[in-house]
């Protein structure tokens, strides 16, 4: 794990957010189903993250930050829980969260601005990943503050491409993760 | 054994104990209706799939069992999409089937293909699209298991035509855990702890309420129910979901909350100190301005869906528990409140000065609705079952017959589904042939829905059906003369087109027609007295008739209207 880049967890996102880890069956259609019941419930997503689960192809893990102000978290555990496919459910409140996200930035380069943005990379710790003669590409893997730091930092440059790919979090070590419900 | 998927579906369906599937053959179901000739599966066929689909509810609402429709793809599936929704809103165990194109053509726009999975998504418990033959079994058995265990619903199966027609060996999962559906946990059991706190709170109640709802029906816990009201004497009210769950005849009923519901019930929950919510969601219109409902209560909530609990209103005890399971529970325990005597001597005062009421007909007519409902319940049989559409009948009939028993109403409550009553009369009527049925319906729902009376006939299916025919959508008619300043909008029907009489003739059924309360009582006796065709009886009813009381959309439930004779009343 890199050091802490710059800003590191010192700046909150100001969305009163919470961060449900799901555990669904890895069928077809299912991220349509858990999109779309949040949607239905007026629920909103904050960002959104999936992949296949840890220890089996059989299940994807759903990383989902929710708006806490729209979703009460109550209601947001029972009828997520009541999709037939939804495996466990944990929640992960965002101070007792390890949270990371990949940001990915293509930019124009030339130079006047190479200098300057390279002590912005250097001071985010994120990594040159690809270059050509004209534009290069950075990626970071921080805190979604961090990320929000670098994205605030390379919007000064003309022409940024940047991708963010939504969190994923675990809890911290020695915080007791909120019993998952399990019920319909 | 090798058999072909639509054989495979049939067999599992019989494996389910199926009687019964209401549906209509095209392209994409085909295969399945050919072992249909050599099932002893009735299969019912309808004019048109929502009639399908209501039957089933009506079905599973009458006799507690699933109901099963099977419809083709496109159009097929979209006409059955009502019923599905109906059916979520209401927690009716229904397993739906439905053709598909053929794999291959899934996603090329194919002719009569689209996606219901994709669009009964947030109408359904759950649905499945079947990807091989050797899965039908599975898919069937785990629809049955989910449409019926915990909060039952709908559950959709969606079977391409070359899936129905591959073959597959024969196989059939031995129980629950070959299913699988590791995400499927069903709430069992009660929490101790809650139940003691819940104990604690009756012990210290002095105006408690049973707010019942459909829950205990769904769980069969009426006499669950009915035992505990009589030890502890703490007045019942139900529901437009739960009529029957409790004897309208009995000393504690109070019958029925909410925006019309009797004043002595609504009233009672308005002064309530601690509600016992079973099976029941705080619905919109039982609640009225959820701020204002029940201002003084506490709550103890018991229902087998976790996220209905403090979904609109906090429960100071949450017993996530299926009906039977808590009422039992709660009674092993002796939990009791104290004496309620100032309590009932309260709420018989409200009876008496506030009871449903209407103003009596004139003898050259037109009729009362509400003395058609009466007289219907005076001249029929015991256990008579009452199916109904959507409107100010729909109340009248909540309000003016008496249930005594489960199962003997069936009605659209959560979606409000205008068209619903005939439908779902022919299927209540197939669940339980001894019985007589009645639709009581409007004008114009009738007219949404009535071809399934085609079916009735053609099946051999004689269910009753009273139009209360007052020329109007009368409920949209009602709020546009109370809160539109009597601008009548795009509400008038005319009594006399259809002619209802003749519409039913060619459907091959008894049509009537009653414009006196002396023709009234003729036409009732009369199509009491037929039993092997279906009757339409045009009840010819007073347009201006009103549903009383009421509590306006969106107001305190304290600023309920009673009927204009009883205003200005102590």
């Amino acid at each position: 794990m890199s050091p802490e880049p710059f800003l590191g967890d010192v700046e909150h996102s100001p969305v009163r957010h919470h961060i449900l880890s799901v555990l669904v069956e890895n069928k077809a259609g299912v991220l349509a189903r858990v999109a779309g019941l949040f949607a239905r419930r007026g629920f909103n997503i904050y960002s959104l993250a999936v992949a296949p689960a840890e220890s089996h192809e059989r299940f994807s893990r759903i990383t989902i930050v929710v708006d806490a102000e729209t979703a009460p978290l109550e209601q947001v555990f029972g009828q997520l829980h009541k999709l037939v496919n939804v495996v466990e459910i944990s929640d992960i409140a965002p101070d007792d969260a390890v949270e990371r996200e990949v940001l990915l930035a293509t930019i124009p380069t030339d130079v006047d601005n190479r200098t300057s943005l390279l002590d912005v990379i250097g001071a985010a710790n994120a990594s040159i990943v690809d270059v050509d003669a004209h534009h290069v590409t950075v990626m970071l893997a921080a805190t979604p503050a961090g990320c929000d730091a670098l994205e605030r930092a390379l919007e000064a440059h003309p022409g940024v491409e940047l991708h963010r790919t939504g969190r994923v979090a675990v809890p911290r070590l020695g915080v007791p993760t909120h019993e998952p419900m399990r019920s319909r | 054994m090798e058999i072909t998927g639509a054989q495979a579906l049939i067999k599992s369906l019989e494996h389910e104990g199926v009687e019964v599937v209401f549906g209509l053959p095209g392209g994409a179901i085909l295969p399945v209706y050919d072992p249909i000739l050599d099932s002893p599966i009735r299969h019912i066929l309808v004019r048109h799939e929502q009639g399908a689909g209501h039957m089933a509810e009506g079905y599973a609402l009458a006799t507690g069992r699933p109901g099963v429709a099977m419809v083709t793809s496109g159009p097929g599936a979209t006409n059955i999409v009502t019923p599905i929704a109906n059916a979520h809103m209401d927690s009716t165990p229904l397993v739906v089937v439905t053709g598909q194109v053929a794999r291959a053509a899934i996603g090329t726009d194919a002719f009569q293909e689209c996606d219901i999975t994709g669009i009964t998504m947030g109408i359904t418990k759950h649905n499945f699209l079947v990807t091989s033959a050797s899965e039908i079994p599975r898919a069937i058995a785990a629809a049955f298991h989910l449409a019926t265990t915990g909060r039952p619903g709908p559950v959709l199966v969606d079977l391409p035509k070359d899936v129905a027609q591959s073959t597959m060996e024969w196989w059939y999962p031995a129980g629950v855990e070959e299913l699988d559906l590791p995400g499927y946990r069903p709430l069992a059991g009660v929490d101790e702890a809650a139940l003691e706190r819940a104990a604690a709170l009756l012990a210290t109640s002095e105006r408690p309420v049973l707010y019942v709802g459909g829950g205990v029906l769904k769980a069969r816990a009426h006499e669950q129910l009915r035992a505990f009201a009589e030890r502890t004497r703490i007045p019942v009210v139900t529901t437009l979901m739960a009529r029957g769950a409790f004897p309208d005849s009995h000393e504690l009923a109070l019958g029925m909350p909410g925006m019309h519901g009797t004043y002595a019930a609504v009233t009672a929950i308005q002064r309530a100190d601690l509600l016992i919510a079973v099976g029941t969601r705080f619905d919109d219109r039982v609640t009225g301005r959820v701020s204002a409902f029940a201002p003084g209560a506490k709550v103890i909530h018991v229902d087998i869906d976790a996220a209905e609990i403090n979904k609109i209103r906090h429960a100071e005890v949450a017993l996530r528990a299926d009906a039977a399971g808590a009422l039992g529970a709660l009674e092993e325990m002796g939990a009791a409140p104290a004496n309620l005597d100032v309590w009932w001597k309260e709420i018989r005062t409200w009876q008496e000065s506030y009871p449903l009421t209407y103003d009596p007909p004139a003898e050259a007519g037109p009729l009362r609705p509400q003395q058609v409902i009466e007289s219907i319940h005076a001249a029929s049989p015991e256990g008579t079952v009452v199916a109904a559409g959507v409107g100010q009948h729909q109340m009248w009939a909540s309000q003016f017959w008496r249930f005594e028993e489960p199962g003997t109403w069936i009605n659209s409550g959560g979606a409000g589904t205008m068209g619903f009553g005939v439908p779902a009369a022919i299927g209540a009527k197939v669940g339980r042939p001894e019985r007589t049925v009645w639709c009581i319906d409007g004008d114009g729902c009738f007219q949404m829905t009535a071809q399934e009376l085609t079916t009735a006939r053609a099946e051999g299916i004689p269910i009753k059906v009273a139009i209360l025919n007052n020329a109007y959508l009368g409920m949209v008619r009602q709020w546009q003369e109370m809160f539109y300043e009597e601008r009548y909008s795009e509400v008038y029907l005319n009594a006399d087109l259809p002619d209802y009489v003749k519409w039913a003739e060619a459907m091959g059924c008894v049509g009537l027609r009653a414009r006196t309360p002396d023709e009234m009582r003729a036409a009732i006796e009369e199509a009491n007295a037929i039993t092997d065709v279906p009757v339409v009886v045009d009840f010819r009813t007073d347009t201006s008739e009103k549903v009383f009381p009421m509590v306006a959309a969106g107001a305190s439930n304290d600023d309920i209207m009673v009927h204009p004779s009883q205003r200005g009343r102590a």
